[in-house]
């Protein structure tokens, strides 16, 4: 595919955020993206092409682009040029896995990389234990079309089990720490001490 | 359960937010804060399989179902909708435009009072809204933390320690929220300041659109401004920059440009506004976006004290039962382009008149 401005080939792919039109899909050449990105890192509108802008001023290289856009999540599949592309990542898990690269987009977006403000008051799922869950209902369901029912029961059986070990007040046990305590002896975590909320 | 077959006799009434009532209601429509949230145990929409949609769903609706507070909640399925029907609600606010859009199942749960709604499998699995009249985020934010609590008893978020509640789109983590305040700003358009307001406005984190169908010439005096970054701030802090810093500062440039209009130029201000009206009043055939621009001149005649004989909320409801879904909705059959202008300009008349009275705005 061409650059939209020039002859040469375009490695850009830039999907622009812009709400409410809908995202607007540029392919550029890099010298075109770099010119493109730089204004875009100006507009109010917040954006991951703003944002890729910057990761491009700061000295990443095309090449490293590249290599960074073969990256797949493990849990979801998706890549990082599909991300880039079409400013959604695929799977909670994307946080955890594409951490080191969002950050400097987080940074540019929101000039902060730490959240402040209301927390869920049950324990939050490890992001292990989320991507664990996500891929025991991939295997659920591919159970259920191989009409492998008493796996998918079991899968079923255990989603629930996950489930309910995090369906615990926020105050009992630090979330870092409640991914692969792969004995089942999570019951003795149990939450019988006074600070029960509502 | 069936899909609603009532939009006839929701289309008749309007929203609580439209009541055009609540502070700084002269100049602010409208204020809606939106959270975003995802369950943590499926993928983000754009990775979920056909299953995962209908899963989602279905466990989401089963959860709010059993939630005592949602009783008399309606549930309605988008994708079992007609056209008109997805316009119908995107026209009221009750739904997006990207979820009407959209393919596969996908839901939204509203509350009688339609102060709040539920998007279920939009951009991310779940879009919590909620509505109030005027400039009131505060209110707003109360509900939304209350049904956020509610759910999230019975459901189980995708959220990061230090990343906050993880959503599709990285320009939403963190907090989620989104607030937009509505106004109605046609004395900075006329003298044309607006820009000059704007301009100012983008360097602390907030973004400002026109919010009725862009391209449109007639539509430019309504504009909606939300915080742009949802990372970093506490939801007080978000709202406290919208509600208390940003949107105070443009109703006072509004108030001084309509002085202004009104201490240089009274006469010509009066005439335009009464010519509005009467044009509203008289028209055999009217099209949308003309509606629009005049009703707009006229809710500020009225606010104004030059037009005295029509009431805000009948205003406020005007603009939303002429658009085009409403329309057909209320006259209870499809109508094509041409027979819509007839059928405004009729229903109008007959609401300026006052001949149907305002009964049915509560
Ligand atoms: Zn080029
Ligand atoms: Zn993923």
């Amino acid at each position: 595919m061409k650059c939209q401005y020039c002859e040469k080939p375009a490695t850009f792919h830039i999907t622009e955020l812009t709400e409410p039109s809908g995202p607007k899909v540029m392919h550029l050449c890099e010298e075109h993206a770099r010119s493109f990105l730089q204004k875009e890192a100006s507009s109010p509108v917040a954006s991951v092409a703003g944002a890729l802008a910057k990761q491009l001023q700061l000295g990443q290289t095309k090449k490293e682009i590249e290599e960074l856009d073969q990256k797949e999540c493990p849990v979801c599949g998706i890549s990082f040029f599909e991300f880039r592309s079409s400013g959604r990542l695929g799977c909670p898990y994307d946080y955890t896995f594409f951490e080191n690269d969002l950050i400097p987009l987080l940074n540019n977006i929101h000039d902060s990389t730490e959240h402040v403000g209301k927390r869920p008051r049950r324990l939050a799922a490890s992001a292990d234990s989320q991507a664990r869950m996500i891929q025991l209902r991939r295997e659920m369901e591919e159970a259920v079309d191989l009409e492998d029912y008493e796996r998918a029961s079991e899968i079923r059986d255990e989603l629930k089990r996950m489930e309910e070990e995090l369906n615990k007040p926020a105050t009992q046990k630090p979330a870092t720490q409640d991914t692969d305590q792969d004995d089942e002896n999570a019951s003795n975590a149990d939450s019988s001490e006074g600070e029960e909320q509502s | 359960m069936n899909p609603i077959t009532d939009f006839e006799s929701l289309a008749k009434n309007s929203g609580e937010w439209l009541r055009g009532t609540g502070p700084e209601s002269d100049i602010v429509i409208s204020s809606r804060i939106r959270l975003a949230r995802n369950l943590a145990d499926f993928p983000f929409i754009r990775r979920c399989s056909q299953d995962d949609r209908d899963n989602i769903e279905r466990n989401v609706r089963a959860r709010m179902d059993a939630m005592a507070d949602w009783k008399d909640i309606r549930y309605i399925d988008i994708e079992e909708l007609s056209e008109v029907d997805r316009q119908f609600l995107v026209e009221r606010q009750l739904i997006s435009r990207e979820i009407a859009d959209a393919e596969g199942s996908r839901a939204v749960a509203i509350d009688p009072g339609e102060q709040y709604s539920v998007m279920i499998n939009e951009e991310d699995h779940l879009r919590i809204q909620v509505m109030q009249s005027g400039l009131d985020l505060k209110t707003a934010w109360a509900r939304i933390d209350a049904l956020d609590d509610q759910l999230e008893g019975a459901i189980l978020y995708a959220f990061h320690e230090k990343y906050g509640y993880l959503t599709a789109c990285p320009t939403n983590v963190g907090t989620g929220l989104r607030c937009s305040v509505m106004l109605h700003l046609p004395a900075l358009v006329i003298t044309r300041q607006i820009e000059k307001v704007f301009r100012s406005m983008q360097r602390i984190n907030v973004t400002v659109r026109g919010l009725y169908g862009e391209g449109s010439q007639y539509s430019g005096d309504f504009y909606q401004v939300s915080n742009q970054v949802t990372l970093g701030h506490s939801e007080q802090a978000l709202l406290a920059l919208v509600g208390e810093e940003v949107v105070p500062q443009i109703i006072q440039y509004e108030r001084k440009a309509r002085a202004f209009l009104v201490e240089q130029n009274e006469q010509d201000l009066h005439d335009d506004v009464s010519r509005a009206l009467g044009i509203l009043n008289t028209a055999k055939k009217i099209s949308s976006e003309e509606t629009m621009h005049y009703l707009s001149k006229v809710r500020m005649g009225v606010n104004l004290g030059l037009i005295s004989d029509v009431l805000v909320p009948t205003i406020n409801k005007l603009f939303i039962h002429t658009q085009p879904a409403h329309l057909q909705k209320l006259h209870g059959r499809v109508l094509g382009s041409s027979d819509r202008n007839v059928q405004r300009a009729s229903y109008l008349q007959r609401h300026l008149h006052g001949e149907m009275g305002d009964g049915d705005l509560n």
